[in-house]
């Protein structure tokens, strides 16, 4: 199937090219990083992980939505969501490779990577983290071109894919609380320490995976002219809108708890995210934005009529990106490790490098999702033709 | 002839993943983590070691020359930046014990202590360490092994008292004058105090406590009859964030 990612017309190629370059600038900015060590990004004694991680984390929780078609399709047997259904998986796939890379590039030492695996520590959540993230991109791998396969013979999935595609279910939501394990558990960090952890992460997935996802979809019926359906766009729709207005309820109760508690060791990190320590104020516009930006998202899409307009749709879809995307691409982290723990504020700034090896890191995941779109959707022609 | 063929596939599916997890875990249950505790002859052994800080005998001067004893000793670069190592290094009361302090402590919260790894009874830097670099010997020492660190920084996420630093260069471009007592580390690994646990297998005293004048008490914390528990009993005293349960062993005497 795969000799369908080569043939595609100056459009397509083009696309790939752009992707090329933007990985080849990359990937000599991580080069000097292997070089001079990282050093060269913003990181530092205080904010130890930075817009790497961040990325990291963002992109677990597009990879664990796939689970919100694969749920509705084969637990409730809704057959709306079965054209789509491979979009989602093979995006799960992109984001999972790049949360991959984004471990790897994140490494003092990215030679000794596999320590993990000699000397593995399961008291370590990132021991688990590593084995759930590798888990989940081959149970998607193997599931979405086993289905794939079948759909282009035109004979059902076999029946032995059915246990992978159940187990799927769980291993998803698995990717996205064992990461939000990886903060909740460590003592001192009084910003992530909080049961709400998981929880919060599922809900903003559940708004961020399917908002990429429809915009997915609409750029596919846009460009390679194949329609994933009015009728699953707009369940993924109403899956978008109540998970986010869940993941926004989230953040008022963490709010709530640090504001009226009136603890030190919790209102700091909130002071810093929404209204700035010591004059930096930077990441607290940032943060006003993205909840308007979420609000605003809500009560467009809480409006039927809104829903169904495509080009509003799109709009809103991009908000709630946009929204979830700073809550965990940006402010997450920052806000954990600010202030240090001697209340002190030192402030991080991803550096040029660190934002072109990041912007690599994109145009990679884009990569392996333009190739498994392009095959998807040449599997799907073909039969339907 | 098909269905054995997808028999086939789905046992290989199953046993790769059986295979990416089992193998770790049996491991796992095996190994009981990095054996790089060679004793000597006349080496100093504890059950828990412990420091005691005595804030009153503390100055400047002194802080000082535990720094440059520690910092000479162990090569550790001195590097003018956020990226900075420190394994030893002066913080104010008011950083230190924020959560036991008032603001009618007359003159106490801007007064300078020095702070550094306390390790812990329970160091969670150990518990999220994903290759055992970092671990805690039986004596109560958490040590480090830079050769296994793999540079994830979840042991500095980890420490609830910024005891860690990332070599985020090469150290040995920051370093003048090399000490051949101890080795120099490379890029991207974590670093911190060791209680001088090679001094100690060799019968000497951490750096610092040599340096400090008498302002640093060094022993083992089971031993009633040693400088720190006598120093417990007399004076008071505090440790650093007492209530996440982690167990600091560096007391301050107030
Ligand atoms: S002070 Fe920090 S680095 Fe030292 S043992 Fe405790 S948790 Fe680990
Ligand atoms: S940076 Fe090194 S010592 Fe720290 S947790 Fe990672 S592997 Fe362990």
């Amino acid at each position: 199937m795969l000799e369908k990612a080569i043939k595609g017309n100056i459009l397509y190629w083009g696309w790939i090219f752009f992707l090329l370059a933007i990985i080849g600038v990359g990937a000599g900015a991580y080069l000097m990083q292997l070089e001079h060590g990282l050093g060269i990004t913003g990181l530092n004694r205080d904010v130890s992980w930075g817009f790497y991680i961040a990325q990291f984390t963002f992109l677990v929780g597009v990879a664990a939505s796939a689970v919100m078609m694969v749920i509705p399709k084969y637990l409730h047997n809704f057959k709306a969501f079965g054209r789509m259904l491979i979009l989602g998986e093979f995006l799960a796939i992109a984001a999972v490779s790049m949360c991959l890379m984004f471990i790897i590039v994140d490494l003092g030492q990215p030679a000794r990577l596999m320590n993990v695996i000699l000397h593995p520590s399961p008291n370590s959540i990132l021991f688990w983290d590593m084995i759930v993230l590798n888990g989940y991109l081959f149970l998607n791998l193997l599931i979405g071109w086993v289905t794939l396969q079948s759909e282009r013979k035109q004979v059902a999935p076999p029946r032995w894919i059915m246990p992978f595609i159940y187990l799927s279910i769980p291993w998803a939501v698995s990717i996205h609380t064992v990461t939000a394990f990886l903060y909740a558990g460590l003592p001192g960090r009084d910003f992530w320490l909080t049961a709400v952890m998981a929880p919060s992460f599922l809900a903003s997935a559940f708004a961020a995976g399917p908002a990429l996802l429809i915009l997915l979809g609409l750029i596919v019926k846009a460009f390679a002219k194949w329609d994933p359906g009015k009728e699953s766009i707009q369940a993924l729709a109403k899956i978008v809108v109540y998970a986010m207005s869940v993941h926004l309820f989230i953040v008022l109760c963490k709010v709530f708890t640090a504001a009226y508690s009136q603890i030190p060791d919790k209102l700091y990190h909130y002071k810093f995210l929404y209204f700035g320590l010591d004059g930096h104020t930077t990441l607290a516009t940032f943060s006003w934005v993205a909840i308007f930006a979420g609000i605003v998202a809500v009560i467009i899409l809480l409006n039927p009529k809104n829903r169904q307009a495509e080009n509003v749709l799109a709009f809103s879809c991009i908000l709630i990106l946009m929204s979830t995307w700073i809550d965990k691409g940006l402010g997450l982290i920052s806000a954990g490790f600010i202030p240090n723990p001697m209340k002190e504020v030192v402030i991080y700034t991803p550096t040029q490098p660190e934002l072109l090896i990041t912007l690599a890191i994109w145009a990679k995941g884009f990569l392996i999702l333009t190739i498994l779109y392009k095959v998807a959707i040449g599997v799907k022609k073909e039969i339907e033709v | 002839m098909k269905s054995s063929r997808r028999k086939f596939i789905a046992m290989a599916g199953f046993a790769a993943l059986g295979w990416s997890v089992c193998p770790s875990l049996t491991r796992a249950a095996t190994e009981a983590g990095p054996k790089l505790y060679f004793k000597e002859e006349g080496s100093l052994e504890a059950s828990q070691w412990a420091m005691a800080i005595d804030t009153k005998k503390l100055d400047r001067q002194i802080m000082n020359k535990c720094i440059e004893a520690c910092h000479t000793l162990h090569n550790v670069p001195d590097i003018d930046s956020d990226q900075n190592i420190k394994w030893i290094w002066i913080e104010p009361f008011r950083n230190l014990f924020y959560d036991q302090s008032h603001p009618n402590l007359k003159n106490k919260a801007n007064q300078p202590f020095l702070t550094l790894c306390n390790h812990c009874d329970n160091p969670p830097c150990v518990r999220v360490c994903p290759t055992r670099a970092t671990f805690r010997r039986p004596d109560g020492i958490v040590l480090m092994d830079f050769h296994r660190c793999i540079g994830c920084r979840f042991c500095m996420a980890g420490c609830p008292y910024g005891s860690r630093s990332f070599n985020f260069y090469d150290p040995r471009i920051y370093l003048e004058n090399l000490s051949h007592e101890y080795p120099t580390r490379s890029k991207g690994v974590v670093e911190k105090c060791e209680f001088c646990a090679h001094r100690l297998d060799k019968g000497q005293m951490p750096a610092c406590v040599e340096a400090s004048e008498g302002a640093l008490l060094f022993g083992d914390l089971n031993d009633s009859n040693s400088d720190v528990r006598k120093a417990l009993r007399e004076r008071y005293s505090l440790v650093r964030k007492p209530k996440l349960g982690t167990g600091p062993k560096v007391y301050y005497l107030i």
